[in-house]
């Protein structure tokens, strides 16, 4: 990590940013289209169900605006991981083409510094876009929508870097099925998102809390709606922060493991 | 003499228990063809990733370009042109962009790389694929392509791994050709092979490696002049008396050899020998005379029986 030249991780970003100029309509749906459906379903169509049910009660705001904000936060959360999961096998194994860059002078620090920071442009990307549609549906301002992207590119980087590191361990792309059957899903489900975590069980509701998805609905919600935050604000970014680092760190080691024999 | 591009000394890879490279020596000259042949496994390809200072080294001394892997890895592959194994080419770009995106990663600015990239494609006759996605390209395409990758940076050193494996002949004559020419042009090439045809038509010297040493070493005229005789006869009996008739053969060559259909005899002088063979009464089903190659300095070093 000493020493690190940061235009050599600039020039995988080009890159990435050339190849995803080829492929980008194949994610273009699944940027603009997922939160527009998803904000349909759930927010207007499943919302009317809640609103006029005893949801108004437990809510107090109208369901869409308490979903919007929770699902700006899953969305990154499932940016972050797929963008670390099957490109980075593709990069180590599919492809190879992790082993082309490091023909040159890139190194393996660079190259996941690289890789992270283009998510993270990605995320910018994406997360802009969904807060765009949030704003469209009414479900938030113009400024607290902005507002609540730091936190969630915060999220989806949490989640990067931990699911780099757990790519570039696996023989196959079986365990990344698992990492989102068992992982990712869960937690888009039970973290917050559709619903208060105080509606689960009483013994499930610490482990919702140790999430990081959690962390990010919190701050995403709390800052997008202008109201108080479930747990002290700096703790959920503490958390966030530390995470983002420690799968820095554990990303370039196993990358370094994997790549370099 | 000019100071040697590489040198190693005692070279060795272990794997955990497994050594691939087992304390080798050999030094590559400036704009010379190199050549590392041997079986699958003898330890090729894990020679050339400690050269190319993407694999760090076990133990013993290497120097790239008068550096040292472990420190100056980057400058050294700032200065050197790798085409691995297997093409690893971004197949959903262009072959332009392919080019494009790799001189970058050398830190080119873009416009000395599209200078390049007519350059190179013309080398590699794509230009009129400069536009195309790679994924369709043919094999021999591709694999032009990535030599055109690997020279993108203008390499005083062109590291090759197997870069004929799996091409049709007319692809590989076409290859053989651009290398030739890269040679003529100063560039200092390594090459791994397993093909003798290939071994002796590219490289200047060679080394034969087996199980992780090199068992032999010179250009490939001294190495069948070392390891084998000038010519082989090939005599071939009816099946199951290839033993009996070899009996009868042992004086005509430096040395014989019995395979399950057939003899072969080592001798300097092919005709002579048969002469004799036909003196002696033995008549052969069929009978083939031909020069010793490269083939049979490899067999002989490394044996007949497969390795996989």
């Amino acid at each position: 990590m000493i020493g690190i030249n940061l235009s050599h991780p600039a020039r995988l970003i080009e890159a990435s940013a050339r190849v995803y100029r080829r492929t980008y309509r194949g994610s273009l749906v699944s940027t603009f289209f997922n939160p527009i459906l998803f904000l349909l379903a759930m927010g207007v169509g499943l919302g009317k169900l809640v609103d006029s049910g005893s949801g108004d009660a437990t809510l107090d705001i109208p369901y869409l605006t308490f979903l919007a904000p929770g699902l700006l936060a899953a969305t990154a959360m499932t940016t972050g991981a797929s963008d670390s999961a099957f490109p980075v096998m593709a990069g180590i194994k599919w492809r190879k083409s992790y082993d082309a860059v490091l023909a040159t002078p890139i190194g393996v620090t660079d190259l996941v510094v690289g890789h992270l920071g283009w998510v993270g442009i990605r995320l910018v990307f994406v997360t802009l876009v969904y807060s765009a549609v949030m704003t469209v549906f009414g479900a938030t301002t113009v400024v607290e929508g902005l507002l609540a992207i730091p936190p969630a590119v915060a999220t989806g980087m949490a989640f990067a870097g931990i699911v780099t590191a757990y790519t570039a361990r696996l023989k196959d792309e079986q365990g990344l099925s698992s990492l989102f059957r068992f992982g990712i899903t869960p937690l888009f489900l039970f973290s917050g998102t559709f619903f208060p975590v105080t509606q689960l069980p009483g013994w499930l509701q610490p482990v919702a809390y140790a999430t990081p998805l959690w962390h990010g609905v919190s701050l995403c919600r709390g800052l997008a709606l202008g109201t108080e935050f479930e747990v002290n604000p700096l703790v959920s970014i503490g958390y966030l922060l530390a995470l983002i680092l420690l799968g820095m760190v554990l990303a370039t080691r196993t990358m370094r493991k994997r790549l370099v024999k | 003499m000019s100071e040697p591009l590489v040198t190693a000394r005692n070279l060795r890879k272990s794997f955990g228990e497994l050594v691939a490279v087992d304390d080798i020596d050999f030094e590559v000259r400036s704009g010379e063809v190199f050549g590392f042949l041997g079986p699958n496994g003898a330890g090729k390809s894990s020679t050339m990733r400690m050269i190319g200072s993407v694999s760090p080294v076990t133990s013993g001394e290497l120097r790239v370009l008068g550096m040292d892997p472990a420190q100056d890895g980057a400058r050294i592959r700032a200065r050197l042109g790798v085409v691995p194994q297997e093409d690893n080419l971004d197949e959903e770009l262009t072959v332009y962009e392919n080019l494009l995106i790799y001189g970058r990663y050398f830190g080119l600015p873009k416009k000395v790389i599209d200078g390049r990239i007519d350059e190179l494609l013309k080398f590699a006759q794509l230009d009129e694929r400069r536009k195309s996605r790679v994924e369709p390209l043919s094999g021999g395409m591709k694999r032009r392509l990535t030599i055109a990758r690997g020279l993108i940076n203008s390499p005083e050193l062109l590291l090759l791994d197997e870069p004929t494996t799996g091409l049709d002949p007319q692809a590989r004559h076409l290859l053989w050709d651009r290398l030739y020419r890269l040679k003529r042009e100063g560039v200092t090439l390594i090459i791994t092979t397993h093909y003798m045809d290939e071994a002796e038509q590219l490289c200047d010297r060679l080394v034969i490696m087996d199980k992780g040493k090199i068992v032999a070493e010179g250009s490939p005229r001294e190495l069948i002049e070392q390891h084998s005789t000038r010519e082989v006869l090939e005599l071939r009996f009816e099946v199951g008396t290839q033993e009996e008739h070899a009996d009868k053969l042992r004086d005509l060559g430096t040395r014989i050899e019995i395979l399950p259909d057939r003899v072969l005899v080592y001798t300097n002088d092919a005709d002579h020998a048969f002469e004799e063979v036909h003196a002696r009464g033995l008549v052969p089903e069929s009978t083939v005379s031909r020069r010793a190659t490269l083939e049979d300095v490899f067999l002989h070093l490394t044996g007949r029986s497969l390795v996989e």
